[in-house]
C-alpha cells in the first residue's frame, strides 16, 4: 500500500516546485500589477498604504500626448522592423535553399547577433553610429560624402537598422527550416510540369510555407514589443521622445518619475496589446490544425 | 536552373559571394568590437583604421582592476569594479540555469508520464509567458521583492540573518542574488518545460518499465534512465536559460544593490556617462559577449533546434 501511495504522489512531488515558483514569481506579480494600476502608488509606500483611485491612471494615460507618442513610436518600430525582416529573411532563405558548402557555418555565424547581450548590441551600434568616431561616418567622409547625424535626426531609423541586423537571421533560419521540410513530391511535380523558378516560389513554396511564416512573423512582432535594452543603450529614448518605445517609458515612469501606479497601468496597456496578438496567433494555429484534420478526413473518406 | 540544383558541386560563384558578404555583415560589427577592445582610446578616436595598431590588453586590465592580483601603472584609482560584477553575473546565471533545469525536468517528466495536462495546455502557457515583457514585470517585482517577500527581522530566522550578515531593516529578497535568481527561474521555466517535454516523449516507455521491474523507484528511474537519454534537450534548454540570465538588464537593475550588480548594469551605467571611454567599454562588452559566443560556436545545432522548435510548432 505504501508504494501505491508513493507512486500516486510522485507526479505532485515532481510538479510542486515548478508550480510554486511560477505562482509566486510570475502569476502573483502580474495580479499585483493589475491591482496596483488602480492605485496612486509611489515607491516609498507599500501597496497597502496607497489610495484607491479607480481608473484614474488609465484615463490620465489615455489623454497623455506623450504616452500616445510612445505608443505610436512602438507601433512604428515593431511593424517596420517585422516587415523588413520578413522580406529580407524569407528572400535570403529562398535564395540560399540549395546545397551549398559552408551553409552550416553561415547559420552558426548568423545566430551570433541574437545570442550576445542586447546591451552589447546597443553598445556596438552606438559606437558605429558615433558622429565622429563611428565607422559609418568615417567611411562616408573618406568617400567624400557629408556625415549623417545617425542617432540625432534619424534616431528611429538607426534603431530599426540595428534591430534588423540582430533579428533577420531568426526569420532566415526559421524559413529555411520550413523550406527544407516542404514535401519533395510537390516540388518534383512542379519541376516536371516545367514550372520556372519564380513560378515554383510563388505558387508552391510560399503558400506551403505560409503557416510557419505567419507564426514566425507574429512571434517576432511580440518580441519587437519587448525590445528595450538595445534602444536604451543607443539613444536612451531620445532625442526628445523619438525612440521612446513603451517598454522604455514604463521603466522610466517607474524609476525616474516614481509613479508606480501609472507605470503599472501602462504595463497593463502593453500587456493587453500583446495578449491580443497572442490570441490571434493561437486562433490561427487552431484554424490551421482544424483545416489539416479536415483535409485528412476527406482524403480518408475518398479512399 | 533546375539542372544545377541537382548537382551538389557546381554552384554559381555568385552564391558564394553572397554568403561571404552576409558573413561579413553579420560578424563584422562584433569583430569591430573585438579589434577596438585591443586599441587605446587614442587609436580609436584618431582613426587609424584597419589593423595598423599596437594591440594592448590595457583596456581589459582597467576593466578587471578590482580582481587583478597586481597593481596597474596606468591607473591611480580602480573605479570600475567589473571583476566583482563578473562574479555576480556568473553566480546568478549558473545557479538559475541549474535550478531551472532540475525543476523544469521534473515537471516535464510528470506532465508526460503521468498524463497530467495535455501538451496544448503547456504550450499555450509557454506562449503566454513568452508574451510578457520584462518591462511589465518591473513594477510588481520591484514592489513585491522590496516589501512583501521579506522575513520580519524580529522572527528568529530574520534575526539570525541580520546577526550573521549585518545590515538593517527586514530581510528582503531585493538586493540579494537569490531575488534575481528567483525571477529568472520563473521567466525561463515554461520554455524549459515545454522543450524538455518534446524530448521526454521520445524516451521509450519499456526502458523505464524494465528499470522499475529491477526494483528502481520513480526517482531512480528518472535520474538513471530518463536524464541520460535527453541530454541534447537539456543542452538546448541550458543554453537558452543561461543566455537570458546572463544577458538580462532591466530586472537585475531593479533588484540589485551595490554588491549584487551584474555586468550589463555596469555597462549601461558607464555608457550614460558623458565621456565614454570606448576602449574600456568595448573590452567589457567583449567579456560579456564571450560566453554566448563560445556556446554558439560549439552548440549551434542545439540552439537552432531550440529556436525552430520554439516557433515552428508554437
Amino acid at each position: 500500500m505504501s508504494t501505491a501511495t508513493y507512486n500516486r504522489l510522485t507526479p505532485y512531488v515532481f510538479l510542486a516546485p515548478a508550480v510554486v515558483i511560477m505562482a509566486l514569481a510570475l502569476l502573483y506579480p502580474l495580479g499585483y500589477m493589475v491591482y496596483g494600476s488602480f492605485r496612486d502608488w509611489d515607491p516609498s509606500q507599500t501597496l497597502g498604504e496607497s489610495t484607491f483611485i479607480g481608473l484614474k491612471n488609465y484615463v490620465t494615460l489615455w489623454n497623455d500626448p506623450n504616452f500616445r507618442e510612445s505608443v505610436a513610436v512602438t507601433l512604428k518600430f515593431a511593424i517596420s522592423v517585422v516587415t523588413v525582416e520578413m522580406f529580407i529573411g524569407v528572400g535570403l532563405a529562398l535564395l540560399l535553399d540549395r546545397k551549398l558548402r559552408g551553409m552550416s557555418l553561415l547559420r552558426t555565424l548568423f545566430i551570433l547577433p541574437m545570442m550576445i547581450a542586447p546591451v552589447v548590441v546597443g553598445l556596438i551600434w552606438r559606437y558605429m553610429y558615433h558622429p565622429t568616431v563611428g565607422v559609418f561616418n568615417k567611411s562616408l567622409k573618406s568617400m567624400g560624402f557629408e556625415s549623417v547625424d545617425w542617432l540625432g535626426q534619424h534616431a528611429l531609423l538607426s534603431v530599426i537598422i540595428a534591430d534588423i541586423w540582430q533579428w533577420t537571421p531568426f526569420i532566415f533560419i526559421l524559413s529555411l527550416a520550413a523550406l527544407q521540410s516542404l514535401p519533395r513530391s510537390a516540388l518534383e511535380a512542379a519541376r516536371i510540369d516545367g514550372a520556372t523558378g519564380w513560378q515554383q516560389i510563388i505558387h508552391i513554396k510560399l503558400p506551403l510555407m505560409m503557416p510557419v511564416l505567419i507564426v514566425t512573423g507574429l512571434l517576432r512582432l511580440i518580441d519587437a514589443f519587448k525590445v528595450l535594452e538595445v534602444i536604451l543603450v543607443m539613444t536612451e529614448g531620445g532625442p526628445g521622445l523619438s525612440t521612446e518605445i513603451l517598454a522604455l517609458r514604463i521603466s522610466r515612469t517607474a524609476t525616474e518619475f516614481r509613479e508606480l501606479g501609472v507605470a503599472a497601468a501602462m504595463s497593463n496597456y502593453l500587456l493587453m496589446m500583446l495578449l491580443l496578438l497572442t490570441i490571434v496567433m493561437l486562433a490561427y494555429n487552431r484554424i490551421q490544425e482544424y483545416r489539416a484534420a479536415r483535409a485528412v478526413r476527406m482524403i480518408e473518406e475518398d479512399v | 536552373m533546375s539542372a544545377s540544383t541537382d548537382k551538389q558541386s557546381a554552384q554559381h560563384p555568385a552564391f558564394y559571394a553572397i554568403i561571404v558578404m552576409l558573413i561579413i555583415m553579420s560578424v563584422g560589427p562584433i569583430a569591430l568590437m573585438l579589434i577596438n577592445s585591443f586599441k587605446l582610446d587614442v587609436d580609436i578616436i584618431s582613426g587609424t583604421s584597419g589593423l595598423l595598431f599596437m594591440p594592448t590588453i590595457q583596456n581589459y586590465e582597467t576593466a578587471l582592476c578590482d580582481v587583478l592580483p597586481y597593481e596597474l601603472d596606468h591607473l591611480d584609482f580602480c573605479s570600475l569594479k567589473f571583476g566583482g560584477a563578473f562574479i555576480n553575473s556568473l553566480i546568478i546565471a549558473l545557479v538559475s540555469t541549474i535550478l531551472t533545469l532540475i525543476i523544469g525536468c521534473m515537471a516535464a517528466y510528470a506532465l508526460v508520464r503521468f498524463r497530467f495536462m495535455g501538451r496544448d495546455t503547456v504550450s499555450g502557457s509557454t506562449l503566454m509567458v513568452r508574451m510578457v515583457p520584462p518591462a511589465v514585470l518591473l513594477v510588481p517585482v520591484f514592489g513585491l521583492w522590496n516589501n512583501e517577500f521579506c522575513i520580519d527581522k524580529t522572527s528568529w530566522l530574520g534575526a539570525w540573518i541580520r546577526e550573521e550578515f549585518g545590515g538593517r531593516g527586514d530581510v528582503c529578497l531585493a538586493g540579494t542574488h537569490s531575488g534575481i535568481i528567483l525571477i529568472y527561474i520563473a521567466m525561463n521555466l515554461p520554455f524549459v518545460i515545454w522543450i524538455l517535454q518534446s524530448f521526454i516523449v521520445q524516451v521509450p516507455r519499456q526502458l523505464e518499465e524494465a528499470a522499475r521491474m529491477d526494483g528502481a523507484g520513480p526517482f531512480q528511474v528518472f535520474f538513471k534512465v530518463v536524464l541520460p537519454l535527453i541530454k541534447p534537450g537539456l543542452a538546448a534548454a541550458a543554453i537558452f536559460t543561461f543566455r537570458i540570465a546572463w544577458n538580462e538588464y532591466l530586472l537585475a537593475s531593479a533588484l540589485s544593490d551595490r554588491d549584487t550588480k551584474t555586468v550589463p548594469i555596469l555597462i549601461v551605467n558607464n555608457m550614460s556617462e558623458f565621456n565614454v571611454e570606448w576602449g574600456v567599454i568595448m573590452a567589457t562588452g567583449m567579456l560579456l559577449a564571450i560566453p554566448p559566443i563560445i556556446f554558439t560556436l560549439f552548440a549551434s545545432r542545439q540552439i537552432i533546434t531550440g529556436m525552430t522548435a520554439g516557433a515552428v510548432k508554437g
